[in-house]
């Protein structure tokens, strides 16, 4: 089932039209700021690294599909009770996967994204030491 | 008529790219003199002739010939003409097409200008150019016809993607498939070079134009991108780490190295081996761009299960040549020494680390990008985004611009550290200054990496003009200018990222006409919505009234727009372009109660992004033109010297 949430949410997003034509009331925070800066900031800060689920390459931030609308207000709505962004994160990721997260988590399968950094900078930077340190021996 | 003429010239075209390659074997391998002869005008027929379909296929999109497949399916007769043009390579088989015409286009130039090279390098170069050219005309005529005919014909096209509908479009792809295919040409050369075995300063300076003409290209096609999204896309973010963008960024990052290990080369006659692989790297780039951009596995790796003809064609190509030149590469690496030796403070050395970070960064990139796409393959679907490449790239790229204080002002060969910290002082107050002012004036607190951006622009600014400090101006090479302004381009792009993410404020409102908005000192006071009509779309178009202290400084119309073949809602946002930065505005949705939404930003120096772009493309071309420049005084003085000897045919030395 929690696999198919993704689809059975996509396909009541790609539904929008229809939506917009009801009298659902729309979200109230979607495209209205909290008032405490400091708070918004934090939460504009969260939604860029959240990807909407039913667009291609684009954070909620961006979005103007219905069900970025939903997540944005949701989103704003957890940060103003005073909720940790992290742990807002961590609920949507629990709710519809990684793929949600712009920010990669620190799961076993990306161990080695995060490894890439140090793998390449040592290898290369070994590398280039040897061979400058090389010439150096020579040209002495 | 045409469509057929188009693809018989494509035919004919790849037929002879078949003979050039074995004009250029027999030449190199057996010196046979017809075959030298005639390998030239041969390079030369087949630009002419792809030149030549690629024309036909404008035609039939500016004609609007329903007939066509590719038309029906990628135009409409109701496009205004500029995109009824653009739309030509707006779709995947106009874009291959584009590209095959570019390269062998190139490959022709390769044949009529260079004079550098020994006439062997040049010939088996050719050769390396048809090879090439052969694989992408195999792909163009059985996986991807751009002259298919439809029967029976269309009433009318399906319409271009709206998004697409943009003069930025009409110059973008073009622009970044010159950059990328121009390195198949650094490409060729290199597998020349390690053919004849002639890997040396004469063959950097050979290759030196070229890189420098495909990087120029790459560099304005993604300003150019940048910008475009900026302005069309409608959310204020000028770069997102999209698996697109980084398709574009790999090629020029490795185009980026190999243009500053070729001046090593050129210069000092070091780091061979390492450039011949370089150039390698950067074509691979541009394949693998093309291959994410066209097998559609960037959706989903689904999707590209779904129809993989193209993607795995794509994916050959990419294994037998890339393949086959590190093949070639392992087996002729030992007949290429290692070059002349250099200090640990040298310039060599910091262009080692300049060529070290761009490729670590550019490694990172390439993990970055294709990591989801193996994750995926495994049954895990994970997201890699600007979080990850922020705060990754970001630090390299502040020591890579850190190296790039010290880089220009360095000697060659061997330098004192005591005289290079004196030389370098200016930049580095200035690096102390701007952290500090940074830290003490700005309105908000800003990130560390933020405030290293600023402090790092600040020292690259000083630091690259000071390669003129006390030289008479009028002496100093051309190419010296175009290195001190691109290297002051990046740090004016920088600066502008910088103060971007740092300062940028943004307001969000649900807005009914009448109502008026403070944003960083200025008023936008929203006066009427109004329905208007394109030629193709319908559109709610806003009137803001924007002032400053009282005084209207500009009235903005951001539409919220309808497109209707096919239909698609745009937003056409406006920016208002200040001295000190932008104002942003953008309409949005109506709302039930008659209220609408609006978008806008504040962004201040945001233009500098692109403005330092410019400067960076500026600086290469004034470098390509007095490296041109010079060469050809070089190859007359040379020529006028050794007169006799120039008659020996160049193969005879073999």
């Amino acid at each position: 089932m929690r696999r198919a949430l993704p689809f059975l949410l996509l396909a009541v997003a790609l539904a929008a039209p229809i939506h917009a034509q009801t009298a659902l009331p729309p979200a109230p925070y979607a495209d209205r700021q909290l008032d405490d800066p400091a708070l918004e900031a934090k939460a504009t800060a969260l939604m860029h690294t959240i990807r909407c689920l039913t667009c291609q390459s684009q954070s909620i931030a961006d979005s103007n599909a219905s069900m970025a609308s939903d997540m944005r207000s949701e989103i704003r709505e957890r940060i103003a009770r005073g909720e940790d962004p992290e742990a807002i994160r961590a609920w949507l990721i629990e709710r519809y996967g990684d793929w949600i997260s712009y920010k990669p988590t620190a799961e076993p399968i990306l161990w080695p994204l995060w490894g890439a950094p140090v793998l390449l900078l040592g290898v290369g930077g070994a590398l280039a030491f040897r061979r400058i340190r090389k010439h150096r021996k020579g040209s002495a | 008529m045409i469509a057929e003429t188009g693809l018989a010239a494509l035919w004919l075209a790849a037929m002879l790219a078949g003979l050039q390659l074995l004009l250029a074997w027999s030449a190199v391998a057996q010196g046979n003199d017809d075959a030298r002869r005639l390998i030239r005008p041969v390079a030369i027929a087949q630009g002419v002739l792809t030149g030549l379909a690629m024309a036909l296929l404008i035609l039939l999109f500016i004609r609007s010939d329903m007939s066509v497949y590719l038309v029906a399916a990628n135009s409409h007769s109701a496009k205004p003409f500029i995109y009824k043009f653009a739309g030509a390579w707006g779709n995947h088989e106009g874009s291959m097409l584009l590209w095959v015409a570019v390269m062998s286009v190139a490959g022709a130039a390769v044949a009529l200008f260079e004079r550098e090279l020994d006439r062997r390098t040049h010939i088996a170069t050719l050769g390396a150019q048809a090879a090439i050219s052969l694989g992408f005309y195999a792909f163009l005529l059985f996986a991807s016809n751009p002259f298919k005919r439809l029967d029976p014909p269309a009433v009318d096209g399906q319409g271009l993607n709206p998004l697409l509908q943009d003069p930025g479009l009409a110059f973008h792809p073009p622009t970044l498939y010159l950059g990328y295919v121009g390195l198949s040409v650094a490409f060729s050369f290199a597998v020349g070079a390690l053919l004849t075995r002639a890997v040396d300063a004469r063959f950097a300076r050979a290759i030196r134009p070229w890189v420098l003409a495909a990087w120029i290209m790459l560099t304005i096609g993604i300003t150019a991108g940048s910008y475009w999204a900026y302005y069309e896309l409608g959310w204020g973010g000028w770069w997102f780490w999209d698996p697109v963008e980084n398709a574009s960024l790999m090629p020029w990052l490795a185009a980026t190295a190999l243009l500053h290990s070729a001046t090593v080369l050129a210069t000092r006659d070091a780091l061979r081996a390492w450039t011949i692989m370089l150039s390698v790297i950067a074509f691979a780039m541009s394949m693998i761009g093309t291959f994410l951009v066209r097998s559609g596995i960037l959706t989903s790796v689904h999707a590209f299960a779904v129809d993989p003809t193209r993607g795995s064609f794509i994916l050959a190509l990419l294994g037998i040549y890339i393949g086959g030149a590190l093949a070639l590469f392992a087996l002729r690496v030992h007949t290429v020494n290692e070059g002349a030796r250099f200090d640990a403070v040298s310039r060599e050395a910091m262009l080692v680390v300049n060529n070290l970070l761009l490729c670590v960064i550019l490694g990172l990139v390439f993990v970055g990008t294709l990591y989801p796409l193996l994750t995926e393959m495994m049954g895990v679907r994970v997201s890699v985004g600007p979080p990850y490449f922020n705060a990754i790239i970001g630090p390299l790229a502040i020591a890579l611009m850190a190296a790039l204080i010290f880089g220009p002002l360095l000697r060659w060969r061997r330098d004192e550290t005591g005289a290079v910290l004196r030389r370098a002082a200016p930049a580095l107050i200035a690096v102390v200054l701007a952290l500090g002012a940074v830290i003490a004036f700005a309105p908000r607190p800003v990130g560390w990496l933020t405030a290293f951006g600023f402090a790092a622009a600040a020292g690259v600014a000083v630091a690259s003009i000071a390669p003129l400090w006390k030289r008479n101006l009028r002496r100093t090479p051309l190419f010296t200018y175009g290195m001190v302004l691109a290297h002051l381009g990046c740090a004016v792009s920088l600066a502008g990222m910088a103060s971007e993410s740092a300062f940028s404020q943004e307001r969000l409102a649900a807005a009914r006409p009448g109502d008026r908005f403070e944003i960083a000192g200025t008023t936008v006071a929203f006066d009427s919505v109004m329905p208007i009509a394109g030629p193709n779309w319908t559109a709610m178009q806003a009137t803001l009234t924007v002032s400053r202290n009282g005084h209207v400084i500009g009235v903005a119309k951001p539409q919220a727009r309808f497109f209707t073949d096919p239909p698609t809602p745009t937003t056409e946002s406006v920016q208002m372009t200040r001295w000190n930065g932008q104002l942003y505005l953008v309409l949005g949705d109506a709302l039930e109660d008659g209220r609408w939404q609006l978008r806008i930003w504040w962004k201040p120096f945001v233009t500098l992004i692109w403005f330092g772009g410019g400067l960076i493309a500026f600086g290469g071309a004034l470098a390509l033109v007095g490296r041109v420049r010079r060469g050809r005084k070089q190859g007359r003085a040379a020529a006028t010297m050794a007169e006799p000897g120039a008659a020996i045919p160049a193969g005879a030395t073999a």
